[in-house]
C-alpha cells in the first residue's frame, strides 16, 4: 500500500499539491485523472522520489520514500514519465534490459536474462528486439518503455500518461496489457490518465484531482458522475452507462 | 568475449607504441630506449586521461559537443597552478617536488571545479547555455592567470609560462611515477563505473528510477574527470580539441551506447593518435611541426562539423 500523509508542494511560491492525503491499496489499476496542472505528475514523481518531499510522508510498503535508499525502492516501485528522448543508440533489448539493473547493478545472472525475455514476450517486442529505439514508431517505442518498467519486475508501476501519443489501437493494447499484467501478475499499476473513458473501461479505481487537491476516489462507478466531473473539469457532461460500466460523453 | 573492433583498436595502439620504440634509433641504445620510454609513459597516461574524462564529460552533460577542455577545465586547473606560484614564489613551488605539487593541484581544482560547475551540471541545462557558460567561464580562468602571471616576478613567470602551452615535446617527466599510479587508478574507477555510466546516459529521471543516487553519481564522476583533466594538464598543458576528436571517433567506430565498450576505445583510439603522431612527427618527420598544433587542427574541424552538421544524442 502507497500512503500519502500530508504532503504539500511549492514551485517557486506557486502551490502545486495542497496537503494531500490519500492511500492506494496494493493490487489492481488506480487512474489518476484531472484537468491539466492538477498535480497528478507531480504527485507521481513525489511517490518515486523524483523530488525531494518538502512537508509531509509517503510510504511504499512501510518503506519511506523519504529515507530509503534509492537502490532498495528501486525492486519496489517502477516509474516511467512522459519524457520523449532516449539515447538513440540502444536497441529494444538494452533497453528493456535496463529495468533489471536494480537487481544485477550491472552484472546480470541468467535470472535477469529469462526476465528480459518474458517481458519481450509479454510486449510483443521479440521481433523488434534488435531494432534501435530510434528507427520505432512511437507506438512502438512506448511499449517498448512500458516493458522496461514492467522488467524492473516491481510491485508498483507508476505510469505518467502512457498513452501520450498512442493511437486508439495501441492505447487500447496498451491498456489490456497492463490489465492482464494486473490480473495474472498481481502488479500494482499507478497511471495517469487523460482519457477518462480509459480509465473508466479499464481501472479498479480512480483519484480524481483539481488544483493540488483530491476531490475524489474510488471506483469508477462511485468517481465518474455528472456532479464530481463537473467539479474536476469545470463543465455539464452527460454521464451513460454501457455494459455496465459509465461512459462520459466529454466530448459534446 | 572482447570485441573484434577492440582487438584491431588494440593491435594498432600496440604497433604505434613499437613503432615510437625503434623508429629511427641511433646512438647509445640505453639511454634512447629510456628516455623514448618514459615519454611513451606518458603519452600514454595523457591519452588515457583525455580520452576517458571527455566520454564521462559527455554522457553525464548527455551531450556529445561538449568537453572538459571547452568547459574550461584545464583553463581552471593552469589558473590553480597560477595561484599557487603566485603565492609560494617560483622557488618555493619548484621545491614543492613532483608528487607533492600534483596532490595540491588537484585538490584545488576539485575544489574549484566543484564550485563552478556543480550548478552548471546539477540542472543539466540546455547544451547550447552549457556551451557558452563554458566558453565565458574558461575564458575568466584564462584572463585570471594571465592577470595573476602580470603580477608576478619574471623567474616565477617563466615557471608559468612553460605550463601554458600544449607542447609534447617537452612532456613534463618528473612526476612519472605518482602519475602513472594516478592515471591508472582513475582509469579504474572508470572502468568500474561503466555500468551506473549506461544507466546515466538514459536522464536523470530513468536513471533515479532504477535506483542511481543521482546527485552522488554526478558528483563523483565531475570529481573523477577533475583529477583526469589535471594529469593531461599537468603532463602537456592545456589541449582544446584533442578529446572531442577521440569521443567522435570512439562514437562512429563503436555504434553502442555501452561504456564497457566506448571507454577502451576510446582510450585505444587516443593512444593511436597520440603516439603514431608523435612518432611521425617528432622521428620520421625530424620535428617538422608539433604534434599539439595539429591535433587542435584536426580536432577544431571536428568540432566544427559536429556543430553545423549536428551530432546524435
Amino acid at each position: 500500500m502507497i500512503v500519502i500523509e500530508n504532503v504539500s508542494l511549492t514551485y517557486r511560491g506557486t502551490p502545486i499539491l495542497k496537503d494531500i492525503d490519500l492511500s492506494i491499496p496494493k493490487g489492481g489499476i488506480t487512474a489518476l485523472i484531472g484537468p491539466n496542472g492538477a498535480g497528478k505528475s507531480s504527485l507521481l514523481s513525489l511517490i518515486a522520489r523524483l523530488q525531494p518531499i518538502q512537508t509531509g510522508a509517503i510510504t511504499v510498503d512501510d518503506l519511506s520514500v523519504a529515507s530509503t535508499p534509492s537502490r532498495k525502492l528501486a525492486r519496489h516501485l517502477a516509474i516511467l514519465r512522459q519524457e520523449g528522448a532516449v539515447a538513440s543508440r540502444l536497441t529494444v533489448r538494452e533497453l528493456v534490459g535496463f529495468g533489471r539493473y536494480p537487481h544485477h547493478q550491472g552484472r546480470p545472472g541468467s535470472e535477469d536474462l529469462a526476465h528480459v525475455d518474458a517481458a519481450l514476450d509479454e510486449f510483443d517486442l521479440k521481433p523488434l528486439s534488435h531494432r534501435f529505439i530510434d528507427t520505432l514508431s512511437g507506438g512502438q517505442r512506448q511499449r517498448a518503455m512500458v516493458a522496461m518498467t514492467f522488467c524492473q519486475a516491481t510491485d508498483y508501476m507508476l505510469l505518467d500518461e502512457p498513452l501520450n501519443n498512442l493511437d486508439i489501437f495501441h492505447a487500447r493494447q496498451l491498456m489490456r496489457l497492463l490489465r492482464r499484467i494486473a490480473d495474472e501478475r498481481r502488479r500494482t499499476a499507478i497511471v495517469v490518465l487523460h482519457d477518462i473513458n480509459q480509465a473508466a473501461a479499464y481501472a479498479d479505481r480512480i483519484v480524481a484531482m483539481r488544483n493540488g487537491r483530491v476531490i475524489a476516489q474510488g471506483a469508477p462507478e462511485e468517481v465518474l458522475n455528472v456532479a464530481v466531473l463537473e467539479e474536476i473539469f469545470g463543465y455539464r457532461m452527460q454521464v451513460e452507462r454501457m455494459h455496465g460500466k459509465p461512459q462520459v460523453l466529454h466530448h459534446i | 568475449m572482447p570485441d573484434r573492433r577492440l582487438i584491431v583498436l588494440f593491435a594498432l595502439a600496440v604497433s604505434a607504441m613499437l613503432a615510437f620504440m625503434t623508429v629511427g634509433l641511433r646512438g647509445n641504445l640505453a639511454f634512447v630506449l629510456e628516455l623514448r620510454g618514459l615519454k611513451l609513459l606518458a603519452l600514454l597516461q595523457v591519452a588515457i586521461s583525455i580520452a576517458m574524462s571527455t566520454i564521462l564529460f559527455q554522457t553525464v552533460t548527455a551531450n556529445r559537443i561538449l568537453t572538459p577542455s571547452i568547459m574550461g577545465l584545464d583553463a581552471l586547473y593552469l589558473l590553480g597552478q597560477t595561484a599557487m606560484i603566485f603565492s609560494l614564489g617560483g622557488l618555493g613551488y619548484a621545491a614543492l617536488g613532483g608528487g607533492w605539487k600534483f596532490t595540491s593541484e588537484v585538490l584545488l581544482m576539485m575544489l574549484l571545479a566543484m564550485a563552478l560547475l556543480w550548478p552548471l551540471l546539477r540542472s543539466r541545462t540546455e547544451v547550447n547555455l552549457m556551451l557558452l557558460a563554458g566558453v565565458t567561464l574558461s575564458l575568466l580562468f584564462r584572463s585570471l592567470t594571465q592577470l595573476l602571471s602580470r603580477l608576478l616576478d619574471p623567474n616565477a613567470f617563466a615557471v608559468v609560462q612553460t605550463s601554458s602551452f600544449a607542447n609534447f615535446n617537452a612532456i613534463q617527466t618528473d612526476m612519472n611515477l605518482f602519475g602513472t599510479a594516478v592515471t591508472l587508478a582513475a582509469a579504474l574507477l572508470c572502468w568500474r563505473a561503466r555500468h551506473v555510466l549506461d544507466i546515466i546516459g538514459l536522464g536523470r529521471e530513468a536513471a533515479i528510477g532504477l535506483g542511481v543516487n543521482w546527485t552522488k553519481a554526478i558528483a563523483a564522476l565531475l570529481l573523477l574527470v577533475s583529477v583526469q583533466v589535471a594529469i593531461s594538464t599537468a603532463l602537456v598543458g592545456p589541449v582544446a580539441f584533442f578529446g572531442l576528436l577521440v569521443s567522435a571517433l570512439a562514437e562512429r567506430i563503436m555504434p553502442t551506447h555501452r561504456h564497457g565498450l566506448l571507454l577502451p576505445a576510446a582510450a585505444l583510439i587516443a593512444i593511436i593518435l597520440l603516439v603514431s603522431g608523435q612518432t611521425l612527427l617528432e622521428y620520421a618527420l625530424d620535428g617538422a611541426s608539433a604534434l599539439g598544433i595539429v591535433i587542435e587542427f584536426v580536432g577544431g574541424l571536428v568540432f566544427l562539423f559536429l556543430l553545423f552538421f549536428g551530432s546524435r544524442k
